[in-house]
């Protein structure tokens, strides 16, 4: 510890901290314009001068170590000099049209200027001119004349979000922020730089111009996309949610939010919103009360039981899904005497079912990613499917930790990758062994018999070392993992993999309530069918809670049928879908920000919220909807008053922590005999088709990553099949067929086709994984 | 693409730096190419930050701070007048003056044939050798008067020397 004496304040601080941090922990406060905690010091904007004694000049607090004895003065007569004398600078260039600024009321430098600035400027001459930026649909460089030049939003992308999209180009009077050739900014992450920027330069595209700072209130919520939990403000004006903003949380979302998380409320306000119940009549759909809705489906619902069996009732949720809307649902289905209720849509492999020895989970609390040394991670689409935990593993990869892969795909993590082995999907399995048994080889340990018989290859035997040397090995399985057929024995060996490496093992969840669904019950037990078996063979009912079967399911083709064959249908939604084709009645609920709930994120974190703003039209709280229901059908306790209520029988009382478990017993090891023949498809749901909400954000859709998705295959197998690249083929599964453009990507392994699923585009195809059929079409190919 | 012959001098300036840090070599890099092409385009910024594993972006940050780096085509010889202070008490100004009337060119401009063009620099750290200028950066030409810049145009005009020293 150091001792040093700010505004006559004795503080003890680190060695190696800054005079900005200690004045900060001791509640003493620095103006400062380019410093930020998270990012690394540049010390350009010098609004942080202060008087250090004996230092012959004011020296920036932000980049200046503590010493012993050190005593600092922030207010001194030198000190606010140099303050003013700065601000006065800052100034000289700096537009004076706050009044027509989107900042206004919320700007570092207006702030700033008001403590430290004069009220008239003795600056004469003209004000230099900085031509507008066009950098896409999320971030607003518009007024770049605005801009200090502090480079925090040049810094938060090469150290955050780990591409370098912003820079300053060229130098003094003529420096300005852009992107190389006026390119789009991509990252998943860049909505960041608007929080960062301390002026008006960067503004959200979606919010410019709808309303002031001091307008919004501000109310806490919960992400209800990625298994993250990021924690938001969600800012409300006239009972609308006008944007989102991060809510720090440093075990979480830090002080960052994903574009997903923080753009995505542009589709609460959507025109596609279901405001009022619907009935189809003879095969028009109807507006009705809310009371001959849930008759209907009550009706329907008693009928089905007492006529062909409540068994031959379904209920499909998404993961996104409350706690409480998830738990209500399966009781609600239990009651009636079905079991058949799933929220895992996109899993195909349910053979760990009933061998669970908990609630699988991340097995380590999200900040603990940040300290791993070795990373395995098996099947992830890390960067799109969990934007900020990526970044956490980023940093810990910048801290010296080796990151290793094994995927079907080879997407740019950004990141240092020390190994990889990029193979087809049915080769995965036989890859884990190969690092298993290199690893026991490594550790001179024993290893199931069953891989034995492998031959490991250099890549998993380089993943191998990596991970023998490790002192704190992280073995993660991704969405893809997950929802890969074999999905089960890809975790039988990546636990085996982590626990011969001394490390933990976790699983990535996939969406908000990935560990809350299991802790719902909204899983079938062994007396029901999961979300697999009942589409594969055909219910007479489903209810469908906020689930485009198209779009969420596995295999979307075969969930179509089923709906299409099905008596009733009963849809959920907060959305007018694509269920209106296949449904009976449609429920208009709330989504997250008009209902109370609570999302369990992936390491098992408990967190409720209250609504935000009122339901849109008609649209109830999906808990209220399904508590009605249970009140119709007449079923025992279902009379809650509040969500709370229902969360807490949910819980059960228990503690969270003590379920998490991702035990597995009573499978065998069973490496897969022959590979398959025929190119195989590859899977990944991108990242802003991945749910209802994200679907309908208008900005999001905008973007590069919400582009048509395309065929894109190893530039060989294009050769092998004439196949120029930008032209159209024919891809097939089933009965069901899509047309596509190819594209080239010499990363993916040969013998696989990358076809995304959860989108419009490819909702007429068969499951995620499996054999595909490529053709030209007339009018392409050579 | 970048030629074989700047590839090759970049892997050269490489072995000065760990195998880790190669954007150290991005100044050279860019150095090598306008010597070649006499400037440096957005298409060569690019494979500059491919060869070295950079961002685009950085290569074009360090491509746009630098003066010296051409960023548009400037003539088979430019002529880099220096007028700061130094040179200006020698008559700069009058150099200049000269230039562009016996060339026909202003400022950042080049000659219509694209043989010369002109720009203007800092202090170059020859003041006594002022009034100067450089061509293509390498070779400085000082004690400038109407006859010495005459007799030095004619030369590079008639192809006798280059830009080099
Ligand atoms: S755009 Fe904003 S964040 Fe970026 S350098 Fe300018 S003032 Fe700083
Ligand atoms: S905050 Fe210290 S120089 Fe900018
Ligand atoms: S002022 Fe021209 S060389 Fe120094």
């Amino acid at each position: 510890m150091i001792n040093i004496e700010i505004d006559g304040k004795k503080i003890a601080t680190e060695s190696g901290s800054t005079v900005i941090e200690a004045a900060h922990e001791a509640g003493i406060y620095i103006p400062h314009f380019c410093y930020h905690k998270k990012l690394s010091i540049a010390a350009n904007c010098r609004m942080c001068l202060v008087e250090v004694e004996k230092a012959p000049k004011p020296l920036p607090a932000c980049a200046t170590p503590v010493a012993e004895g050190m005593k600092v003065h922030t207010n001194s007569a030198q000190a606010v000099k140099a303050q003013k004398g700065v601000m006065e600078f800052l100034l000289v260039n700096h537009p004076l049209d706050c009044p027509i600024c989107d900042q206004g009321g919320e700007c570092e430098l207006q702030d700033l200027a008001v403590g430290y600035g004069a009220s008239a400027s003795r600056y004469q001459e003209e004000k230099r001119v900085v031509l507008p930026k066009d950098i896409g649909p999320l971030v607003s460089a518009e007024e770049m004349s605005r801009c200090i030049n502090c480079t925090r939003c040049v810094r938060f992308g090469q150290e955050i979000g780990g591409q370098m999209e912003l820079g300053q180009a060229f130098r003094g009077e003529h420096a300005e922020i852009m992107s190389f050739l006026g390119e789009q900014v991509d990252s998943e992450l860049s909505g960041n730089m608007i929080d960062l920027c301390p002026v008006g330069a960067l503004t959200s595209k979606p919010f410019r111009y709808t309303a002031r700072s001091w307008e919004l209130s501000r109310r806490r919520s919960v992400s209800p996309h990625d298994g993250m939990g990021s924690n938001l403000a969600v800012q409300v004006k006239d009972n609308r949610v006008m944007r989102v903003l991060p809510l720090e949380n440093e075990e979480i979302n830090e002080c960052w939010l994903s574009d997903k998380d923080r753009f995505s409320y542009e589709a609460l306000s959507a025109p596609e919103r279901l405001t009022r119940p619907m009935v189809r009549q003879d095969g028009k759909w109807q507006e009705v009360s809310w009371q001959v809705a849930l008759e209907y489906v009550a009706n329907g619902l008693s009928q089905i039981s007492g006529g062909a069996g409540a068994a031959h009732i379904g209920a499909l949720a998404t993961p996104h899904s409350t706690l409480e809307e998830l738990y209500l649902l399966q009781k609600l289905l239990r009651g009636i005497g079905s079991s058949n209720v799933d929220f895992r849509l996109r899993q195909s492999d349910f053979s760990m079912d009933g061998k669970q020895a908990g609630v699988p989970w991340l097995g380590m609390p999200l900040a603990e990613i940040n300290n791993a040394d070795r990373f395995l991670l098996v099947g992830s689409f890390l960067r799109k499917d969990h934007p900020l935990l990526a970044s956490r593993v980023r940093q810990a990869v910048k801290h010296g930790a080796q990151a290793n892969v094994v995927h079907s795909a080879d997407d740019d993590l950004l990141m240092h990758v020390a190994n990889k082995a990029i193979v087809a999907p049915d080769a995965m399995v036989d890859l884990l062994a190969q690092i298993l048994k290199a690893l026991a080889t490594e550790k001179q340990a024993s290893v199931d018999a069953a891989v034995q018989g492998v031959s490991v290859g250099s890549e998993a035997a380089a993943i191998a070392a990596s991970l023998a040397q490790g002192k704190n090995v992280a073995v993660l399985l991704g969405n893809f993992a997950q929802q890969h057929p074999q999905a089960a024995q890809l975790q039988l060996l990546a636990q085996q993999i982590a626990t011969l490496a001394g490390g933990k093992f976790g699983f990535l969840g996939e969406a908000a309530n990935s560990v809350g669904g299991y802790l719902a019950q909204a899983v079938p037990g062994a007396a029901g069918l999961n979300a697999g078996a009942m589409l594969a063979a055909p219910r007479k009912a489903y209810l469908l809670l906020n689930t485009e079967v198209e779009l969420d399911c596995h295999d979307p083709q075969q969930a179509q049928a089923a709906m299409y064959a099905a008596d009733m249908v009963v849809a959920l939604s907060a959305y007018k879908h694509h269920a209106s084709d296949y449904a009976d009645v449609l429920l208009p609920i709330a989504p997250f920000t008009e209902t109370s709930g609570t999302f369990i994120n992936t390491e098992g974190r408990v967190q409720s919220f209250k609504g935000t703003v009122k339901p849109l039209g008609e649209a109830r709280p999906a808990w209220k909807v399904l508590r009605v229901l249970g009140n119709l059908l007449k079923l025992p306790g279902f009379d809650y008053d509040d969500s709370e209520s229902v969360r807490d029988e949910a819980l059960g009382g228990v503690a969270v922590a003590g379920k998490l478990n991702n035990g597995l017993s009573g499978i065998t090891l069973q490496l897969p005999s022959a590979a398959s023949s025929g190119l195989q498809r590859v899977s990944d749901v991108p990242i802003y088709a991945a749910d209802a909400v994200v679907r309908r954000a208008a900005s999001l859709q905008a973007t590069h990553d919400a582009a048509v998705p395309r065929a894109v295959m190893h530039g060989e197998e294009l050769k092998k099949l004439n196949l120029p690249p930008g032209s159209e083929v024919k891809l097939s599964q089933g009965a069901g067929s899509v047309r596509l453009n190819v594209a080239a990507d010499d990363r993916l392994p040969l013998g696989v086709v990358r076809v995304a699923a959860g989108h419009a585009a490819t909702a007429q195809l068969g499951a995620m994984f499996g054999t595909i059929v490529v053709e030209a079409t007339s009018g392409s190919g050579a | 693409m970048l030629s074989d012959q700047i590839q090759e001098k970049i892997n050269r300036e490489l072995k000065k730096y760990p195998a880790d840090q190669k954007q150290s070599a991005v100044m050279a890099a860019l150095r090598f190419v306008q010597d070649e092409k006499g400037w440096i385009s957005n298409d060569d910024m690019a494979d500059v930050a491919a060869f070295l594993d950079m961002p685009h972006m950085a290569v074009y940050e360090v491509a746009t701070f630098y003066h010296m780096y051409n960023l548009r085509p400037m003539g088979k010889h430019m002529l880099t007048v220096c007028t700061n202070l130094s040179c200006q008490l020698m008559g700069a100004n009058e150099t200049m003056d000269y230039l562009k009337q016996k060339l026909g060119i202003g400022l950042g401009e080049v000659t219509a044939d694209g043989k010369f063009g002109l720009r203007e620099g800092e202090c170059m750290g020859a003041c006594v050798d002022a009034p100067l200028f450089t061509i293509n950066n390498k070779r400085m030409c000082g004690h400038l008067n109407a006859e010495k810049i005459d007799q030095i145009l004619a030369e590079l005009d008639s192809g006798k020397s280059g830009g080099q020293p």
